[in-house]
Formats: C-alpha cells, structure tokens, sequence
C-alpha cells in the first residue's frame, strides 16, 4: 500500500514537472495571459490558503518557537516579560554535557533497537503465521489487535500492577518456580527491560497488521512457481516473501523508530523515567526538564525535544534514501 | 492561546498575523483586564484548582456570596491542579492573569518570582491571623504574596488491630528507635510493617521531609550526617524488609492502597485520607523525630493570591473577596469540607469543637513548615529534585547513603548558581 503512494507520489510530481515545463515559453506569449495566469494564481493560493495558514500554525510556528526557546535562555521570569537573553548554543552545551545525557542516550538507543527488533520479527512471525488461514485465524488475529486499542493509560497501568514488586502476578507466578522476587520497576537492572517489554508488547500489532496487508501484495503465481521448483518453506519465507515484503518493512520499521523514539506515557506511567534515572529516554528527560518540578527549566528542555526531533530527521533521510534505491524510476 | 508576544512574532508571516490578531481578541474578551468597572460593580475572574465542585457546590457559594458582598460577581474557573501552573504562567504571560487565583503553595514563590503576584503590602490583604509556619510557604525575600485557604499535612496511621496482633503499643512508639523495633516486631508476627511513597517526583520529597526535617537536617545541606542517618532508616527499612520493596515506585495513592489491605501496620499519609481512615478503624499519631517528639511534616495546601493587573484599583474588591473568604466562619466550613486544618487559631477552635478526634492534625499542623519558606523560595525545587533522586539511588542500592547526598548536594549547588 505504502509502496503505491510513493509510486503515484511521484508520478504526481512527475506530473508537476510536466506542467511545469512549458512556463519559460509564457512570458513571450503577451500581457493578457499573463494577468489570467496571474489571477489564476490568487485562486490557487486561495485555495491552498487554509492548508497552508494551518501548516505554518501548527507545525512551522510551534517548530520555530521551540526552536528559539532552546537558543535562549527562558527562566519563568524571563518567560513573562519576554526578556530572554539569546544563548546560542549553551543550552545544548549544558545538555550534553549533563549527567543524565549519557545514560538517556543509551536508554534511548537500546528502547527504540530492542523494541523495533522485537516488535518486527514478532510481527512478521505473526503476519506470515496468519496468512495461512485455518479455522479461527481470524478470531485470533483480532485478539492480537487488543493491544493496539487500549487506551495506553490502561494497557501501562496494568503492566505496571502486574509487575509489581511485592503483589504482581509476574512475581507470585515465578515464585510458584522458585523464584525469589523481581524488582522489576524498583531496581535500576530490571527497569528499562520491564517498559522495553510493554512496549514491544504494545507495538506487535502495529507490525503484524501493516505487514499482513503487505504479504497479500505478493503475488500468488510466485510462491507456486517456488514450489514447482521444489522450495521448501524456509527457502520461500527468505527468498520471496522478505525481499518482496522490502518496501513495506522498511515503512513499517521508519514508523515505528519515530514512534518508539518519542514514547512517553508508557514510561512515565510505569516507572517515572526510575528508579533515579535507569529507564530516563530522552522525552522522559525533556518532560522532567520543563514540567517535572514547580521551576521549569524550559530552555534545556526545548534543546532535549529539538534533539529528538534531529534523530527522528535523520532516520527519516535515511528512509527517503533507502526508497530511492529500491524505486529507482 | 495566542499570547501577544507570540503574536508579535505572527507579524512577520502576513498570512498567520490575521490569525493571530483573531486569536489575540478571543483571549482579550475573556480576560477582565479592562478598564472598564474598576470601583463599580463588575465581573472578577477566580481560578482555582478544585474541578470536583461544580457551581451547585458550597464552595462556588462561598465564592458567589463574598462576591456580593464586595459588591461585584465571580466568574469561577476550575483547573486541575497540575494544569493551573502552567495555565497561571501563560496567563501571565499575556497579562490576562485572574483577579484571584487559589494556587498550590509551592508555586506561589515561582509565581512571585516571576513577578506574576502582588504583594499583601499592594494589596493590602491583613495576613496578621494566620500561623506563622503555614504563611512561610508564601512568603519570599520578606513580601507576603498570598494567605493559606486552609492546611493539610502527613502523619502516621496505623492499625491498632496488627499492632496487637504483634504485641505493640501505639503510646511506646515515640522516636525513631522505638518505631523501628515496632516494625520488627509486626514483620516477625507476619505482617507488614510500614508504606510510604518514594516516587521519583515532588510527591517523594514531600514524603521523605518529614524524616529528613526529623533528623534534624536542613534543605540547604543535603550531604550532612543528619540526612544521611534519614535515608539510612528508610534504606533500611526496605532491605530488612520492613517496607515493601514497591515503595520506590509508590505514589501516595498506591501506598494508601497498600496500607487498605489491612497487611500493614503502618502508612505515611495526609489529612486527605483521615475520613476513609476513620471509617476503617485506623487511627493516627504525628511522625516521630529522631530523638522523639513530632517531627516537622510539610505543608500542604492552597494559597489565595492576588495576581498583578493593569488596573490596579481592581485590588480593593479582590482584596474584599479574599479576606470574607478567610474570615472564621468560611474558613471553617470550606476546610472542613476539603478535609483542610484551619490556617488560624481561632478556625482551629472552631474546627476541634465541632470533631474533636482532628487534635493530632492540629499539633501535626502545628509543627509542620513550608518547602519553601526559610526564604528557600525558588530553590527549593531545585533541591527537592536532587533530594528524591538521593532517596531513589540508596532505596535502591545502586549508591549508599553517603555517597547518593553527597552527589545530590553538588548537583543542588551546580543547579542554584546556574
């Protein structure tokens, strides 16, 4: 499905470019259909108007506006009469030189891997397991989808009663096997293991449903050829199924990363970013930062946020990139 | 939402400025910051943080009636407590602040700092009645920006049922050692002992205060010996088993749930919960000090302030309003319906004639201090940040006693002279 948008994407701006090929010939076409083109403009832009007014609103003015909070230096006065003097770089100067950057870099870094990688092989096995339909598949695969409509609020509450220390279901059920008790939200080992866990958890049936619609993008004839040629089913999953499923892994693993780099409630419900900062990522910390204590501290937290929103940027670069490759027309 | 700086900014784009100016009127028409109905009549804004009454409820009443009194009206506005912070900032930020804003105590000195609130010398608000430990939380650099609705603070329930069980009487428990052994005595007999809430936020700090202030430590020297022996005994607690390892992760919500179970013999926890308590036979006592005695717990509670205007001859009629809000009468009849201990002498009366059982709140009220007085102001946040981090590391073995205070005072104090 992703795989079609690009492609009519940029069909669409092939179209663009079509258009907009013959404009150096206009202007030696005289006065008159230069005003309509020109009035023709005004329409065009009246109509884009509102897109554009809620694009520069919404997305360009809030982006520019943290943008300057990081490269000034807001204190709550300052942030009332409006006095801020400019910082240049000593916020982030100030953040990555601060204690909590190197372990909130690694917090980051290992969530965001370890829950695409689970949440992506776990996801493919279920969509391919899936695909082969046998009675109550569907039934089952519905009940996969649970997750995914919880409100986060109540799916992280409960994982966190569950793994409570002291009356989990997790701690009695492994004391039933002899084992002694699991902080598993109280100990600075176990508490990035128990959100990357949930979170894994949460993210599955995002994976499974957007690669189960990719996996009926393969055509049939494909696998029947296969098997004429005496594949087996492993020879099949490698050689057709995963490199024709290429485009809609790689969408699928880009949305994910953005979403998984900026996942908050999970963690904050949970453990707080805790014990101390053990399960602290980077939005727990910009969070903390400027709406943790009664004094905000908005200027190194909007340098935190503008950090998250780079990682975020380059990985996207790096899919625009990958795409270019594999859809070379 | 628009402020006008924002606005301003707007300008440049000459598309998103008509926008702006549209915003910037809806938000003008809603303020009061006119200068129309300054002596006459008129309406004044009131924002507070108790959505769970509506206009039918006794205390828009109040409001409404000391309005008339005043000889203006109300127009009342309930946000969430964490959501009237940030919505007081903004509002200052747009110089569309409300004529009265009922707000937690320690936001009162961020908001002083800001330069958001006027003080009583301005407005002229007599705060002469009022305890001087409970104003403190209010108080910054020697000005007074507001006066307490009424206070809450933390205590120790118990349950007289386990501790009989154990073999312990509630009257032996008077000091740090004596609690101690109590809770061996409970864990021995198969129970548990005492639920708290460690929490990695403010809700940590405000629980751990009572034993940091107990030991005889002060905010301003975290890595003393003092605050070491506080986060020792909690430390201890939970590696001997004596508090359930969840504390670290506990808000004093969940530690409330704990101690319903009726496992526990003990919970560190606020006046709010002295109704449910009662009903499930659960009695109090103030926390000990180290070497006996009660220990200073914080305070909670709201403060009414008075922010800045244009106009400021709107201060007489808000000043009318909070004063007939404070005067005995109303004070008693709100704080008892918030489960609050009355701010002055005379409302305490009043309050302990009608229930007797509130005595040891009273005293628990009456040695309680502010986070932020002793002029810690806008310090204290920074403080307490470092404070709860330290009482997370050693809870959790990941740093011992010493060493956990010792970071957090460096860091407090590479933190204040930023």
């Amino acid at each position: 499905m992703t795989a079609t948008e690009t492609r009519s994407g940029s069909a669409a701006r092939g179209r663009g470019r079509g258009a907009a090929g013959p404009e150096p010939v206009a202007p030696a076409a005289g006065a008159a259909p230069r005003r309509r083109r020109l009035k023709g403009h005004w329409a065009g832009w009246a109509f884009a108007a509102p897109v554009v007014i809620y694009l520069l609103v919404f997305y360009a003015y809030p982006l520019v506006r943290n943008l300057e909070l990081s490269f000034r230096d807001y204190t709550v006065r300052s942030f009332i009469d409006g006095t801020a003097p400019f910082a240049g770089f000593d916020n982030y100067i100030a953040v990555l030189s601060d204690a909590t950057f190197a372990p909130a870099l690694l917090n980051t870094t290992l969530f965001t891997l370890v829950s695409i990688v689970f949440q992506y092989s776990l996801g493919l096995a279920l969509a391919v397991f899936f695909f082969r339909r046998f009675p109550l598949s569907g039934t089952l695969r519905a009940l996969f989808l649970v997750p995914w409509l919880l409100p986060l609020l109540v799916s992280a509450s409960t994982w966190s009663w569950m793994l409570n220390s002291d009356s989990g279901v997790v701690n009695s059920f492994l004391e039933a096997f002899g084992i002694g008790q699991v902080n598993w939200l109280t100990s600075p080992q176990f508490s990035l293991i128990s959100v990357i866990v949930a979170n894994i958890w949460i993210g599955i049936p995002f994976n499974l449903v957007i690669l189960y619609s990719g996996l009926q993008s393969i055509p049939e004839e494909v696998y029947e050829a296969a098997s004429i040629d005496g594949a087996n089913g492993w020879q099949k999953f490698w050689r057709i199924t995963f490199p024709l499923l290429r485009p809609v892994s790689a969408i699928t693993v880009l949305l994910g990363l953005v979403y998984t780099l900026k996942v908050f409630d999970i963690i904050w419900i949970m453990t707080k970013g805790g014990p101390g900062s053990s399960s602290t990522t980077f939005a727990i910390w910009s969070y903390r930062l400027g709406f943790g204590s009664a004094l905000p501290d908005l200027s190194p937290a909007a340098a935190v946020g503008n950090l998250l929103i780079v990682i975020a940027l380059v990985f996207g670069f790096i899919y625009i990139r990958a795409q270019r490759r594999l859809d070379p027309s | 939402m628009i402020t006008t700086k924002r606005g301003r900014a707007l300008g440049a784009l000459a598309a998103t400025a008509v926008i702006g100016i549209t915003l910037a009127g809806c938000s003008g028409g809603g303020t009061t910051s006119g200068t129309d109905s300054a002596d006459a009549g008129g309406e004044y804004t009131f924002w507070d943080p108790y959505p769970q009454y509506d206009e039918t409820s006794a205390w828009a009443k109040v409001i409404d009636s000391c309005a008339t009194e005043a000889g203006v009206t109300v127009k009342r506005t309930a946000y969430d407590t964490s959501d009237l912070t940030s919505k007081a900032l903004l509002a200052g930020q747009q110089s569309s602040s409300p004529d009265v804003l009922l707000i937690d105590n320690p936001v009162i000195s961020t908001l002083a700092e800001a330069g958001i609130l006027t003080t009583t010398d301005e407005n002229g608000l007599d705060v002469s009645a009022v305890a001087p430990n409970l104003i403190s939380a209010g108080e910054v650099d020697g000005n007074t920006y507001g006066v307490p609705i009424g206070a809450n603070t933390l205590a120790l329930y118990y349950n007289p049922e386990v501790l009989k069980a154990a073999g312990v009487d509630i009257a032996s428990v008077t000091d740090w050692a004596s609690l101690t052994s109590a809770l061996e005595k409970v864990t021995a007999s198969g129970k548990k002992g005492i639920t708290f809430s460690g929490i990695g936020t403010e809700e940590g700090s405000f629980q751990f205060l009572p034993w940091f202030w107990g030991s005889g430590a002060e905010l301003t020297e975290l890595d003393s010996s003092e605050a070491q022996s506080a986060v020792q005994l909690w430390t201890d607690w939970v590696t001997k088993g004596y508090a359930p390892n969840s504390v670290i992760n506990n808000t004093q919500t969940t530690s409330w749930e704990e101690f319903l179970t009726g496992d526990f013999a003990f919970a560190e926890n606020g006046t709010w919960q002295k109704a449910g308590a009662a009903e499930a036979g659960y009695e109090v006592i103030p926390i000990p000090a180290a070497d006996g005695g009660a220990a200073p717990a914080p305070t909670g509670g709201e403060f009414l302030s008075i922010p800045v205007q244009k106009d400021s001859a709107r201060y007489a009629a808000s000043q009318k309003i909070v004063a007939c809000l404070t005067d005995t009468d109303n004070l008693v009849a709100t704080d008892n319906s918030l489960n609050y201990i009355a701010p002055t002498e005379a409302a305490q009366q009043a309050q302990l004639a009608e229930d007797a059982t509130l005595e040891p709140w009273i005293d628990a009220v009456g040695a309680a201090q502010g986070r932020t007085g002793d002029n810690l102001g806008t310090d204290y946040p920074v403080i307490s940040e470092q404070l709860w981090t330290a009482v997370q590391a050693s809870l959790t073995g990941s740093q011992s006693a010493a060493d956990a205070l010792a970071a957090a005072q460096s860091a407090a104090s590479a933190g204040l002279t930023k």
